[in-house]
């Protein structure tokens, strides 16, 4: 099913969580929330579920407009962070448990519920565990089971918030990969919010990066990682180092040189530089380069990190050599970005 | 909440562990004063009504209890506990969803409210409904001219009862409801049930422990009045006395064996919730820790 929120904002009590966001989300896509906390990603999630209300604007499911639908109506799929399982409940029943409740035409029989519930555990990879109570799982059964109960109602959508969040790295990762192939093998559009970048990235079709209430960016991970569209999404997805530059007869400058970036089109005056510290070509002869002073040097897993102090205002930045590079042990290194973009100072 | 902390401190063994600072001599003299207080003051009184309720025998025993106003005594105070356990129940429940899961305007006042009962003198809760329902008083002529009775009859006596009472289920479900948030409603709502499914399927199940001990405690206040209900009954033998009305009225005209009969069965009630109360609140505080276990 398709999904379109439509300049939709919300307000607690006054105080904006989301302004004036649209966002369209495709049939059969797995998108990603993310964003820091307090970006209203979660909001979102509840508004497009129906357990909130939008101040202003409207929530599209298919055609149907949804927005004075309730969350009962709306068929949603959704799965909390810390699961929400009914505790007094068997693994069964719990997954059983929005068939159970349905009424009219329908409803099923308690034995096509069992049946069914059976169906959706062999699914979630936790055949034979039916008669079990939630407090007898691990943390990431838990969240299957959840997910599980979730697609019994066989939702319009699948709603996620942060459904890796209680739980350590290494189930984590699993459960990534199983999110993955379970999305891929039954096609249900969902959406999760994250603030884990790297889930993100590697999981969704396309990401929504959000920050203090707004959509800054929507894109495949390639879109977001590559061209990032604001010194925000710059800063939050992936490494990066910036420096305040100036911009003058089409050439970056660093006080009174120029570096050997030439931006014809960016406007004049004030502006910062961001690069990602691995995205960097070493120079030796600094004839329009950045210049710095090694500050610092730190081993990370395969590569070495290198902190640069440049020009008289001593600004930081990070650039990524080969851990063998002899610059490293140089006391001055020269470079240039490779891939760069500038932001107008704020 | 099991904190493992404490639990680690908690000798299992006669060894003194690290967190006990007191010499032994303290320890043993703050125990002897412990149970020689609850020896005199609460062990030796049961022992003495059970002795004089038995003082003239078994069977003056039961003719005790057999007596027309005795046994009138008996159903009033089942009647009047019957109504207003199950309506503190209703009223329980409602203030604590209320006050646990939305937010509104004045939800410390209600909190603070709720705690009323317990702070104010039964005595005056029963002269606020001589203030409000008696022949002077500020419905008296509108009730009168409606030819209800409330004051010295039974309606009285079960809103005394019900206002005295009040408190215990409510404050026994809302830290238990705040705890556990909105989360399962919230899940149920979104698989599709209704309200009132949500209401009997979860958030029943999820308090339910806690619930019964609200009751239970609800109801022994509800049976043991006195005083409240003492203003408001006026007395009247067979028709406005309850249990422990009527153990005041027999002790008064020196019937004291008819007198510690009615009171042996209002400390067997006392001695039942006693032991449903410690049986609840082992398997509710396993109940908790489960909970936490999530």
């Amino acid at each position: 099913m398709e999904v379109r929120v439509a300049n939709v904002r919300k307000e607690f009590e006054r105080f904006p969580a989301l302004h004036d966001v649209s966002l369209d989300i495709k049939s059969g896509e797995l998108i990603a929330l993310l964003g820091p906390s307090g970006s209203g990603k979660t909001t979102l999630l509840r508004l497009i579920a129906g357990l909130e209300r939008p101040t202003r604007g409207k929530i599209f499911f298919g055609e149907e407009d949804a927005s004075q639908k309730s969350i009962q109506e709306r068929n949603v799929g959704f799965v909390f962070q810390h699961y929400a399982l009914f505790r007094h409940m068997t693994v069964a029943d719990n997954i059983g448990f929005g068939l159970k409740v349905r009424h009219g035409p329908s409803r099923r029989s308690a034995k096509e519920i069992r049946r069914r519930a059976s169906e959706l555990l062999n699914l979630v990879q936790l055949s034979g565990l039916e008669k079990r109570y939630p407090a007898q799982l691990s943390g990431g059964q838990r969240q299957r089971v959840a997910l599980a109960r979730a697609m019994a109602i066989e939702p319009a959508v699948l709603l996620l918030d942060e459904p890796f969040g209680a739980l350590d790295a290494q189930v984590r990762r699993e459960l990534r990969r199983w999110l993955r192939d379970i999305h891929d093998a039954t096609g249900h559009t969902t959406v999760f919010v994250t603030h884990d970048q790297e889930e993100a990235l590697e999981l969704a079709d396309r990401v929504v990066v959000m920050s203090q209430g707004r959509i800054e960016q929507v894109g495949t991970a390639d879109e977001i990682y590559d061209t990032p569209n604001s010194p925000f999404v710059y800063g939050f997805i992936g490494e990066s180092s910036s420096l305040p530059v100036k911009v003058e007869d089409g050439q970056v400058w660093i006080a009174d040189r120029p570096i050997g970036l030439s931006a014809p089109h960016a406007p004049q005056g004030e502006a910062t530089l961001f690069f990602r510290p691995h995205d960097v070509d070493l120079v030796e002869e600094c004839n329009g380069c950045i210049a710095g002073t090694v500050a610092a040097s730190r081993r990370v897993a395969g590569t070495r990190r290198v902190e640069l102090e440049i020009g008289g205002e001593r600004q930081r930045v990070e650039i990524e050599l080969p851990v063998d590079h002899p610059a490293a042990q140089k006391s001055r290194v020269a470079f240039r970005p490779r891939r760069w973009k500038l932001f107008p100072a704020a | 909440m099991a904190d493992p902390e404490i639990k680690s401190y908690a000798p299992h063994h006669e060894s003194q562990s690290p967190a006990v600072t007191e010499s032994r001599t303290a320890r043993t003299v703050l125990m002897i004063v412990t149970f020689a207080f609850l020896g005199i003051f609460l062990l030796l009184p049961l022992i003495i009504v059970f002795k004089e309720a038995f003082a003239k025998g078994i069977e003056a025993y039961t003719q005790a209890l057999g007596e027309p106003d005795t046994r009138s005594a008996i159903r009033l105070t089942l009647l009047v506990a019957a109504i207003s356990v199950p309506l503190n129940v209703v009223f329980g429940i409602s203030a604590a969803w209320a006050i646990a899961k939305f937010e509104f305007k004045g939800k410390a006042f209600l909190t603070t409210l709720i705690d009323l009962p317990f702070s104010v003198s039964p005595v005056i809760s029963g002269l606020v409904y001589v203030l409000l329902f008696g022949a002077q008083g500020l419905l008296g002529a509108w009730l009168k001219a409606h030819g209800i009775v409330i004051l010295f009859a039974v309606p009285g006596i079960v809103l005394a009862t019900i206002f005295v009472t009040f408190p215990f289920v409510a404050r026994e479900l809302i830290p238990l409801m705040q705890e556990q948030g909105n989360g399962d409603e919230e899940a149920a709502l979104s698989l599709g049930a209704n309200g009132w499914q949500a209401f009997w399927y979860v958030t029943l199940p999820n308090v339910k422990w806690g619930l019964l001990y609200g009751v239970l405690l609800c109801n022994a206040r509800a049976m043991g009045e006195f005083g409240a209900v003492s203003v408001v009954s006026g007395h009247i033998r067979g028709l406005t006395n309850t249990m422990p009305l009527h153990v005041e009225i027999l002790y008064n005209e020196y019937n004291a064996a008819a007198a510690f009969a009615v009171a042996s069965l209002l400390a067997g009630l006392a001695l039942v919730t006693l032991v449903l109360k410690t049986l609840l609140e082992m398997r509710y505080g396993a109940e908790i820790a489960a909970t936490r276990g999530h």
